[in-house]
């Protein structure tokens, strides 16, 4: 019906593999959507930058909360923060972009703009989180 | 469902809204979110044009012809909705921006005129945000209390919580829905009238969702206040109703300051003018009045008994489909319930079903409906809400009952 919706979306949301939180972590963020009520809390371990996610909320949220963690492993601040750049510039605009990798699965929600917030609350929330680290 | 649908002729119904023959993403548009705000007939729009194009001028100030003819029309309005409503006099009627408005000024003025700090003022767990937040900020500029009464598993008031609540004789104000905008529970709102009544309290009738789909008789129920905006009832946006009773009125302190709320104004003093203008500083939502008196032409020459059997047969069709989806679980279960039916469905977001069924050109609300603690109430963050008006069609149920087995396949 429709490719924002495609498998890696729900299979990310259905099997997350970066949930819950970590018995050890470094500094933590979180983000709310008021509107809706979807809520994300992300944890990071400093050294590894790997990062977990407790999503409360609906698919397109879960999902980049997932995918975002998948990206992060072993990254920089400095290129996270690029990251996030990249990401919110394809959630916007629709274009794609090769530094994202599976992160373009969400860059179709740009068609759907009451939704781009839902896609980038995690990243709001990690933004929060490194400026603890 | 048949013998009502033959009392509404719905096909020529549907031809009064302009709006219905839109295409959404290259479908054709299920508009099932009426009780966030209805669409307009032709004969709504029209109104407000022929006004703006023949008749405009401002009210209650000019001695020219336009602004006697514009004031006439508009105060005209003041008459249709007393009828409408079956209040005492036209002067129980105070227009307002909506009925958010409506509640504020009741809250602020007769709130902090007539209520004494330590006397308190009930409401149900399943009210809007709109008749919450402003007894809050009552309570905390004004030091009144805040009750809730809880409601039942199935949706409607629970009546031991109500009569706790009201135990101690502190309660001054129940302040009520008629109809909740997230379970579609109709409140036995003649017998809370009866109740708050006993036990020397007023009632605030929230209307909001009712009035679009009940004949109203605010006599009948004997509210005090009784409130309800325009844009749901097939009217404009910008125009609301606050019903108050003759005498409540008289007592009240003036709301908003400026023209037209004022007898006299010298540096030294001001004097209000009586009820309703007290209660209109400024000038007024005029093109939207005249808007709203044709809404309630529309719907009175329809009539309420055809408008509430089609409704009616809508929503036990609704409520036959929707729980034959796997997943998908109805929120409320009152005895007396109308249009407006919140659901959600394992594994899917309500936020998700939205999308997905805007896709088909279904237009559903998903969120909290301005209904945060009632969310938690019900132990959801959040549903998806189909609600129906006079031009929904049955077929446009079984479509959004098609559209939700495709999001049920998604999420498989």
């Amino acid at each position: 019906m429709t490719s924002l919706y495609e498998t890696l979306v729900i299979e990310r949301t259905r099997h997350p593999h970066h949930a819950g939180k970590p018995a050890h972590f470094d500094a933590q963020g979180s983000g709310a959507n008021a509107i809706c009520g979807d809520r994300v809390s992300i944890y990071v371990n400093r050294d590894s930058m790997d990062v977990h996610h407790e999503s409360e909320g609906c698919a397109i949220m879960s999902a980049s909360a997932d995918l975002m963690a998948d990206a992060t492993i072993g990254k920089t601040t400095a290129q996270i923060t690029q990251l996030a750049q990249d990401f919110a510039v394809a959630v916007a605009t629709g274009t794609e972009n090769p530094a994202l990798g599976a992160l373009n699965a969400l860059a179709s929600v740009s068609k759907y703009p009451s939704r781009i917030g839902c896609a980038t609350l995690p990243w709001r929330a990690l933004e929060e989180a490194l400026q603890n680290v | 469902m048949s013998t009502a649908l033959h009392d509404l002729n719905i096909a020529a119904i549907r031809e009064d809204f302009p709006i219905l023959t839109q295409l959404v993403h290259g479908k054709k548009l299920v508009f099932l979110d009426s009780a966030a705000s209805a669409q307009k007939p032709r004969a709504v729009i029209d109104a407000m044009v022929q006004v703006m194009a023949t008749q405009y001028a401002n009210v209650h100030r000019g001695l020219h012809y336009m602004s006697e003819k514009a004031s006439d029309k508009y105060e005209a309005v003041r008459d249709k909705v007393a009828e409408f409503i079956n209040a005492g006099s036209r002067d129980e009627i105070v227009f307002t921006r909506n009925a958010t408005e409506s509640i504020n000024l009741v809250a602020y003025t007769w709130g902090r005129a007539s209520l004494q700090p330590g006397d308190a003022v009930a409401v149900t767990e399943m009210e809007h945000h709109a008749n919450l937040v402003p007894w809050q900020m009552l309570r905390d500029a004004h030091g009144t209390e805040l009750r809730i009464i809880k409601i039942t598993d199935a949706g409607e008031i629970d009546w031991d919580s109500l009569e706790q609540i009201f135990a101690d004789g502190r309660v001054k104000l129940l302040a009520v829905t008629q109809m909740s905008n997230v379970l579609g529970t109709y409140t036995p709102i003649e017998r809370l009238a009866k109740f708050a009544h006993a036990h020397g309290a007023k009632i605030l009738v929230d209307g909001c969702q009712a009035v679009v789909h009940r004949r109203i008789d605010v006599r009948a129920i004997d509210a005090d206040f009784f409130v309800f905006s325009g844009h749901k009832l097939y009217g404009p946006t910008g125009i609301g109703v606050l019903y108050a009773k003759a005498e409540i009125l008289e007592s009240m302190p003036p709301f908003m300051g400026g023209g037209d709320m004022i007898a006299s104004v010298s540096y030294e003093k001001s004097t209000w003018a009586k009820p309703p203008h007290r209660f209109e500083a400024g000038t007024p939502a005029i093109i939207e009045t005249i808007g709203l008196g044709a809404a309630i032409d529309y719907v009175t020459a329809i009539g309420f008994d055809a408008i509430a059997a089609h409704e009616q047969a809508l929503t036990e069709h609704a409520l036959a489909v929707l729980p034959q989806i796997e997943g998908l679980r109805i929120i409320g279960a009152a005895q007396d319930r109308g249009g407006v039916i919140s659901f959600v469905m394992k594994d899917a977001h309500p936020h998700d079903i939205a999308t997905l069924l805007d896709r088909q050109g279904i237009a559903v609300r998903a969120g909290h409906h301005c209904a945060e603690p009632l969310m938690g109430r019900l132990g959801v963050t959040s549903t998806a809400r189909a609600s129906f008006a006079l031009y929904t069609l049955p077929e446009e149920i079984d479509a959004l009952a098609h559209g939700l087995e495709r999001v049920r396949k998604i999420f498989a």
